[in-house]
């Protein structure tokens, strides 16, 4: 075992995870309807006849649905089956209007592939086994009528994605990196809003643990995931339990449990009674799908440059650390934003520091996303020039952030931004209406120095006796008599110079 | 000479009539309804809706008026209460939806309605199609009008005593296993199953998805045609098994002779191919024997009698009564008194409500097919029993392909015998499943089939001959039918006191 | 392939029916009839047979027809829940469903 492995043993255990996600596609109408998807309706405004399972009516596939399952297969290297089968699943729930799910069973449209990301400074690559079709259900609501529970169908045939990873996970940090990477993956290739509070990306982790080099240990199912953060939580709740199970002589019972983020507990939920027998068969009101090398094809050739092989792009390009390329790749927004500002300003390591620090602080503090920055890439090329070019320090620059952020906040109804504010986009007007040009005159530099040493005499000589800190302090005075204008690497070298 | 009266008119003669005003739709209606509560103790009718039928007839009356023609405007009919419908309830013949409205008409309701046809109400049947004898239904058993003391077949039970007792010209069944050629046998009706998949299934109260076809019955293979032209065709927006042909006129080969083929022998150069699974031991003497005379017949108009075989044919009943009963099984699970449905009044929890609902809801003959269905599906037996069913099913196409490659149509009986006393079989479900051994083959591969009266058995009790055809060949069915029906008058006969 | 009253109780769950203990030795009764028959199939060699699970497709290639993604359906929720058993504020009522 390597060390890195080992160090990633719990009490001993190894942790052995595989992730089900159920991505709910981003499609105007219903798998198998054509009633409309929108988030919060009122109940059962969008649960058509077909969706209730009124009788005599039958599904009939939503193309788009197809495509997204398409367009996925080819963002993670799978095969698209050209041939894949629709299956019931048999139970009984309420929010199950007909009393079974259309799905795939024996041969799904997506077969194989894989997700790959980083955990630190560590690639991973996680090994889907499928991903399939299939419709939602309902929902229950919380709130109860005399002592009743309400049913809302709205949901009930919205498509999924059901995404299965072989188990090839082993801590709950890379559970969440690689729910994350996936995360990103639909939402870049636009077949998922990836809302995870409104149910669009819903997480089940399959956890189990065993001493290394023994089979697999009995696994329980932790179902809907519904954020990074209580991921994490619930995975290293579960695996301790089931250690503690274990190392007290119990056997792990196979179990269905739900996170409660109250208590930080994993509780196994009430057991469905026959709950395995699904009694899937080939659905007959749905015929084969058959997707033609010729669509796959067509799609391949409309699909954006994915996330991973654009980070590795940024890697290569411009020299950027994989910690930079993954954050600037989070979404196209983003990573256009990088290159428009990297390209025009040559500076691509500065601008990836600014918009990974400067402008996601401001965009957090106002809680908006890349799409609402109020500042163009272009102008904060511009901005990152003139830092490179010497004309205005760190500090300044953030103070000419400061005044282009807050007067672009100035758009007019059509939501462009006010003649005003077009002009002050301007850096360089900015840089001298504010005064904020830095001194590169190295004669007036120089004097300064000059000045400074003759009036600081004695920290002068704690320098040339040894005292290292005393530069500090005289460069501090030397920034402090040029009003923080002088170009503090200039100060340095200069004074350094001088000092001998 | 005196008019026929409204009921003794077929289809074709009423729409003339009805067009030429010598009648309207709206006194067609209402001899008909009147008839029907005449005659309320065959059992035939389950829902009536006068003012929405009235209505119906006067908008006939007006396009008439208007000036537009058609074979069905301002005819009346009647709907196997299998088809939803927005205007009069829909029971399936089950207690379990003792009440339903449906938000939207059947396809095939719509596109009769459209056609201008009539609805006088809605008819009898064996509980979610189940059976051959309409006797499962919860409302009831529908009788046999040639003899009131016996069945009058099933599921279509209600649409065969309608049509031989004369209460509607044409209706509607539906065929899963033979429930529209075995009551059409019974009952001395001409119906036909067409292809599967050529009558849209949307808003069929689904029984087995696979099998389900809708189809007419009515006094003539003529009238049938004139239906099942309104009822056939693609239904692309809302059955994906509906098949994309296009729509056909199946009465354009009516009384033409066969290409190459003459007026005094309209049927020469036709192969009927017999297969001798249909005439062993299995078959009633009586009903052999009015076969082989319609048999006859056939030869003189010109037809040649082949020899062949099929031979699985005694493999269809078990193949079908795991597929037709696994498909039913998942089907009806949507009836869990939740969104509509029987719900039970006393329950202790939800899986309580469901059993309750459930077991309340469904009859025994359904239930007994849910129980043999969840079972075949069931972890551990869907292979030895749904999956290899299947790979039989498709062995029983392929014979019939073979045969085909040495005849034209197929024929034989459409039952093993004629109808059967009330209460005779009710106790025995297999001995039930058993009968339909001439039908079930042509269910499984999906082929079109027809009744046609052939004649009486033994106490007067009709026997139909089936025409089975190979696929999309519902025109050449109805052809060679339709020349049978010029040359002999079974077809033609009523029941005494109809 | 003979069922036991285990397995009547089984399947009735599978497909939430109750059945009463005469009414589950009856239909043990008539299923177990049924199987004899069924036992027919196992004589048949269906070494790579493809099952027909849509008929027509033994002379025909037969594929899932795909609809374009348009959100037509409007709401018709009165028209839709006419027949339900128990409705509040537009929801379907069931007893109270325990996770």
């Amino acid at each position: 075992m390597s060390k890195q492995q080992a160090s990633l043993l719990v009490q001993g255990y190894e942790v052995v995870i595989g992730f089900e996600t159920h991505a709910q596609l981003a499609t105007q109408s219903k798998i198998f309807s054509r009633a409309p998807t929108a988030f919060g309706a009122e109940p059962n405004t969008q649960a058509c006849a077909v969706d209730l399972a009124l009788p005599g009516t039958l599904p009939v596939m939503n193309r788009e649905a197809v495509a997204c399952a398409i367009r996925f297969g080819l963002s993670v290297g799978s095969l698209v089956a050209e041939h894949s089968v629709f299956a019931r699943k048999n139970y009984f729930y309420p929010d199950l209007p007909k009393g079974y799910q259309i799905s795939q069973f024996e041969i799904p449209v997506v077969q194989g592939g894989e997700v790959s990301f980083f955990l630190g400074d560590e690639k991973k690559t996680v090994r889907l086994v499928r991903a399939h079709l299939e419709e939602d259900a309902g929902k229950s609501l919380h709130e109860t009528f005399h002592g009743m529970s309400g049913i809302d169908l709205n949901r009930a045939g919205t498509p999924l994605l059901e995404i299965v990873t072989e188990p090839d996970i082993r801590s709950s940090a890379e559970a969440v990196a690689y729910a994350k990477e996936l995360h990103k993956i639909v939402t870049w290739i636009g077949i998922c809003d990836g809302n995870m509070q409104e149910g669009s990306f819903r997480c089940d982790a399959n956890v189990s643990v065993r001493k290394p080099g023994q089979p697999l240990g009995t696994r329980r199912e932790i179902k809907n995931l519904n954020s990074f953060k209580f991921m994490q939580q619930a995975i290293d709740y579960e695996v301790r339990w089931q250690i503690e199970q274990i190392e007290d002589g119990h056997a792990i019972q196979q179990a269905t449990v739900l996170f409660d983020p109250d208590t930080g507990e994993t509780r196994a939920m009430r057991t469905k009674e026959d709950a395995a027998d699904y009694r899937y068969f080939p659905d007959p009101d749905l015929p084969p799908l058959v997707i033609a090398r010729s669509w796959v094809d067509e799609v391949k050739a409309a699909m954006p440059e994915l996330p991973r092989a654009m980070a590795e792009r940024f890697v290569r390009d411009y020299a950027l650390p994989e910690y930079d390329a993954t954050t600037l790749t989070q979404s196209p927004a983003m990573a256009a934003y990088f290159e428009t500002a990297a390209k025009a300003s040559g500076q691509a390591k500065m601008a990836s520091n600014w918009i990974m620090g400067e402008v996601s602080r401001r965009l957090n503090n106002e809680e908006k996303d890349i799409a609402q920055v109020p500042v163009s890439a272009d102008t904060l090329a511009a901005l990152l020039k003139r830092i490179a070019d010497g004309t205005i320090s760190n500090n300044a620059a953030k103070q000419v952030m400061d005044a282009v952020w807050v007067t672009a906040d100035i758009v007019d109804e059509n939501d462009t931004l006010s003649a005003t504010a077009m002009v002050i986009q301007d850096v360089d007007a900015v840089i001298e209406a504010k005064g904020l040009r830095q001194m590169n005159d190295s004669g007036a530099l120089e004097k300064i120095i000059d000045e400074v040493m003759a009036a600081n005499a004695p920290m002068v000589e704690q320098f040339r006796a040894g005292k290292d800190k005393a530069f500090n302090a005289l460069v501090g005075l030397v920034m402090k008599a040029s009003k923080g204008k002088a170009n503090p690497q200039q100060a340095n070298d200069l004074l350094k110079q001088k000092l001998g | 000479m005196s008019r026929k009266q409204i009921h003794e008119m077929g289809v074709a003669e009423l729409a003339v009539t009805i067009a030429d005003k010598q009648t309207s739709s709206v006194e067609a209606v209402q001899a008909l309804l009147a008839r029907a509560k005449q005659h309320a103790d065959l059992g035939a009718y389950l829902a009536f809706n006068e003012d929405l039928t009235l209505a119906q007839a006067r908008a006939a009356d007006a396009r008439i008026a208007a000036g537009e023609r058609g074979p069905l405007l301002g005819v009346p009919l009647a709907h196997k209460d299998i088809f939803v419908t927005q205007g009069f309830p829909t029971t399936a013949g089950s207690k379990m939806l003792e009440g339903y409205r449906s938000p939207f008409d059947a396809t095939v309701v719509s596109r009769l309605a459209a056609a201008g046809a009539v609805t006088l109400g809605k008819l009898n049947c064996d509980e979610f199609a189940m059976g051959g004898s309409n006797e499962n239904s919860a409302y009831g058993v529908a009788r046999n009008p040639w003899d009131t003391g016996r069945v009058p077949g099933g599921s279509s039970g209600g649409s065969a005593v309608a049509v031989a007792a004369r209460l509607a010209p044409a209706v509607t069944g539906t065929d899963t296993g033979g429930s529209i050629r075995q009551p059409a046998s019974f009952c001395n009706v001409t119906g036909i199953k067409p292809t599967y998949g050529r009558c849209s299934r949307y808003g069929m109260v689904a029984f087995a998805s696979s099998l389900d076809q809708a189809g007419p019955m009515a006094r003539s293979a003529a009238d049938c045609a004139t239906l099942l032209s309104a009822m056939a065709g693609p239904d692309i927006d809302r059955d994906s098994t509906s098949l994309d042909h296009p729509a056909e006129d199946y009465s354009r080969l009516l009384g033409a002779p066969r290409e190459g083929a003459t007026a005094a022998l309209p049927l020469k150069g036709l192969r009927i191919g017999l297969p001798r699974e249909f005439f062993g031991e299995g078959c009633a003497p009586d009903v052999l024997a009015a076969v082989r005379a319609a048999l006859a017949e056939y030869e003189k108009l010109g037809a040649t009698l082949v020899d062949i075989s099929l031979p699985r044919t005694q493999l269809s009943i078990p193949v079908y009564y795991i597929i037709a009963p696994a498909e039913a099984s998942s089907n009806l699970s949507r009836f869990d008194g939740v969104k509509f449905g029987h719900r039970a009044a006393q329950y202790d929890d939800l899986i309580d409500m469901y059993k309750k609902s459930r077991s309340e809801g469904f009859g025994p003959e359904v239930q007994r097919r849910i129980m043999i269905g969840t079972y075949v599906l069931s972890h551990g037996y869907y292979d030895a029993y749904y999956l290899k069913a299947q790979q039989i099913r498709r062995l029983i196409a392929q014979d019939f392909q073979n045969a085909f490659a040495q005849c034209d149509l197929i024929a034989g009986p459409a039952a093993p015998t004629t109808a059967w006393k009330i209460g005779e079989k009710s106790d025995d479900p297999v001995a039930n499943y058993l009968a339909d051994i001439f039908t079930l083959p042509a269910s499984l591969a999906g082929l079109p089939g027809m009744s046609v009266p052939a004649g009486f058995g033994d106490g007067h009790m009709p026997v139909g001959l089936q025409l089975i055809g190979n696929y999309f060949k519902e025109a050449e069915l109805l052809q060679t039918a339709d020349a049978f029906q010029r040359a002999t008058d079974w077809h033609t006969r009523a029941p005494s006191g109809f | 392939m003979s069922l036991t009253l285990t397995d009547i109780g089984r399947i009735a769950n599978l497909a939430r029916l109750e059945l009463s203990s005469t009414q589950s030795e009856r239909m043990l009764g008539q299923l177990n009839g049924f199987f004899d028959i069924v036992e027919q199939m196992n004589a048949v060699d269906t070494t790579g047979v493809e099952p027909l699970a849509h008929p027509t497709a033994v002379i025909d290639h037969v594929s899932l027809r795909l609809r374009p993604d348009v959100a037509s359906e409007p709401n018709n929720r009165e028209a839709n829940q006419q027949s339900a058993p128990a409705i509040e504020r537009g929801l379907f009522l069931v007893p109270k469903v325990i996770e």
